[in-house]
């Protein structure tokens, strides 16, 4: 049903449209001399300034591959990553620890891990579901490269980002 | 022997007329474009609380030149649909008339006795807004020949717009010739730098019977300027481009320089305007309280050049101010809807224009 928008009366003064400038004027100039004099801060210069301090624990960045206190690569090659990875950026090639490894009870480890960060969406599942504490979101953000290559971790990259984390997971140790 | 004097003194003011053209057009109106530009970017974005372009250069102060550049290397794409001809004149017709009627402006008294004025023409307002009623001729052109809807739109707004405040716009100027009894632009401000100026009679004549003549003269700046907002199709007027209905207006179909030319032809106009402005109600290039003011009928030979130096700044610094309060509006004010301003301009500034010639034409009689 149509119906009729009630306008508000406006007084004489109003109608003249020259106070209702100033007090705009009067809005918009306060907040340039406000922004001017830097009272108030909005804009972080992203390259010069970060908020890498203020990241909090739980920020998704890259995801990347970790070892373990014993140098041991964490990793089992159980594919769970890449088969739960709702963009399938990660690749896992599988191969066999070799008998005489120290590790040759751990069975598998990864020939080939790959992540592509141009797929990535860094949702986090391969670290919810990885049960091995191998995969961890870090909290780098500024992933760049100037070709799709480039923009592919391999391992070698991955266990670079992701250093040494102690974790629960002792079930390959040593007996003591 | 006489011929040959004359041929000299042509010559003179043939060397002379072309060095002021390039140093004030060139060298000074369109670095200031480009000026304009880069300020209305900085300053809208503090006004918004944020930074703008502040990488290339100091300050940000040469990202007019990185735009520059970018449209020069951009590719000039005509589409299939246009008009080629009138396509291709439309950009250049918003731009010349802009500069042209830089010549009529007097921005400074004198410069080693040389008038600071590139033509000192007796018809200086008339001539103005001869040339300038031009411009409506590229934005309809460039809305017709782009042969699609949006910039036809945009082109049949403007026209319409641009015809509408042109009457207001030459109107609210007829009490300031009154008062002056002078067309020529350097006389008018020579008379205000002595005698007070048209928006600040507070000194010499002015503060006698100037005074009462301030309130006419309120109302013709109030009109003036609210004018030419609409005549150089600024917010709150910037109907024919308003992009949240028009796409782009009558520009949607042009790309790199002569997309630019339109941008810069509306810069352009703001500065012309500003000048006018400030040449008509506040004294052009005159400090004030009769400071420095050459005497009425001084040869242009008898003012020192500092004297000349400091007019020739000082206009400047009013037209900044003047530029910097456009900018200020536009980021102010929300855009109006047509009829509004329409009625605005029909049945608010048109009576009001001539009803203050008349009250003008009063107040002279009483005063005689």
């Amino acid at each position: 049903m149509a119906y009729t928008v009630k306008r508000p009366k406006l007084a004489w003064w109003e109608k003249l449209y020259l106070p209702g400038l100033a007090k705009g004027l009067r809005i918009t100039l306060g907040h340039f001399v406000k922004t001017l004099s830097r009272k108030k801060k909005v804009t972080m210069q992203y390259p010069e300034e970060k908020w890498d301090s203020s990241l909090p624990e739980h920020y998704r960045g890259a995801p990347a591959l970790v070892t373990d206190e014993q140098d041991r690569e964490r990793c089992v090659a159980c594919q769970l990553c890449e088969f739960i990875c709702p963009p399938r950026a990660i690749t896992i090639n599988p191969e066999e620890i070799p008998s005489d490894d120290k590790w040759a009870k751990v069975e598998k480890r990864p020939k080939k891990f790959e992540i592509d960060m141009i797929r990535c969406i860094y949702c986090g599942m391969c670290e919810e579901v990885c049960p091995e504490q191998a995969i961890f979101l870090r909290k780098d953000y500024a992933i760049t490269g100037t070709s799709r290559a480039e923009m592919v971790h391999d391992k070698e990259k991955l266990y670079e980002i992701g250093g040494v984390r102690e974790g629960l997971v002792n079930k390959w140790n040593d007996l003591k | 022997m006489d011929l040959d004097i004359l041929a000299v003194s042509t010559l003179h003011i043939t060397i002379a007329a072309a060095i002021k053209v390039v140093a004030f057009v060139f060298l000074t109106i369109l670095p200031l474009v480009a000026l304009s530009v880069w300020a209305e970017r900085r300053v809208s974005a503090a006004m918004q609380d944020r930074v703008g372009p502040n990488r290339v250069g100091p300050l940000g102060l040469l990202q007019p030149v990185a735009d520059g550049i970018k449209f020069l290397l951009k590719e000039d794409f005509t589409p299939k649909h246009v008009r080629k001809g009138f396509f291709w004149l439309a950009p250049a017709l918003t731009m010349v008339p802009s500069l042209l009627t830089c010549a009529v402006i007097p921005f400074g008294s004198s410069l080693f006795g040389e008038k600071m004025v590139i033509a000192d023409l007796d018809v200086g307002p008339l001539f103005v807004f001869a040339i300038a009623s031009l411009t409506v001729y590229g934005i309809v052109l460039a809305g017709w020949a782009s042969n699609s809807k949006y910039p036809f739109l945009g082109g049949v707004r403007s026209t319409s717009q641009m015809i509408s405040y042109e009457i207001s716009l030459g109107l609210s100027i007829v009490p300031l010739i009154m008062i002056y009894g002078e067309l020529n632009l350097g006389r008018i401000v020579q008379d205000q730098a002595v005698n007070g100026w048209a928006m600040l009679p507070l000194w010499g004549e002015g503060l006698g019977k100037n005074l009462l003549l301030w309130i006419p003269v309120t109302i013709s700046f109030v009109i003036f300027t609210t004018s030419m907002f609409a005549e150089t199709n600024r917010l709150p007027f910037d109907l024919p481009e308003c992009e949240t209905e028009l796409v782009a207006g009558y520009h949607t179909e042009y790309s790199s320089m002569k997309f630019a030319l339109f941008f810069l032809g509306e810069y352009a106009a703001m500065i012309i305007g500003s000048g006018l402005a400030v040449t008509l109600f506040f004294g052009g290039w005159s400090l004030p309280f009769g400071w420095l003011a050459p005497e009425t009928g001084a040869a242009a030979a008898d003012i020192p050049w500092w004297h000349g130096a400091i007019h020739i700044l000082t206009f400047f610094a009013k037209v900044i101010v003047f530029i910097l309060f456009f900018i200020a509006v536009r980021w102010t004010l929300p855009r109006f809807r047509y009829d509004q301003l329409m009625d605005l301009g029909w049945k608010v500034f048109f009576e009001l224009a001539i009803i203050n010639v008349i009250l003008t034409a009063i107040i002279l009689w009483v005063i005689k």
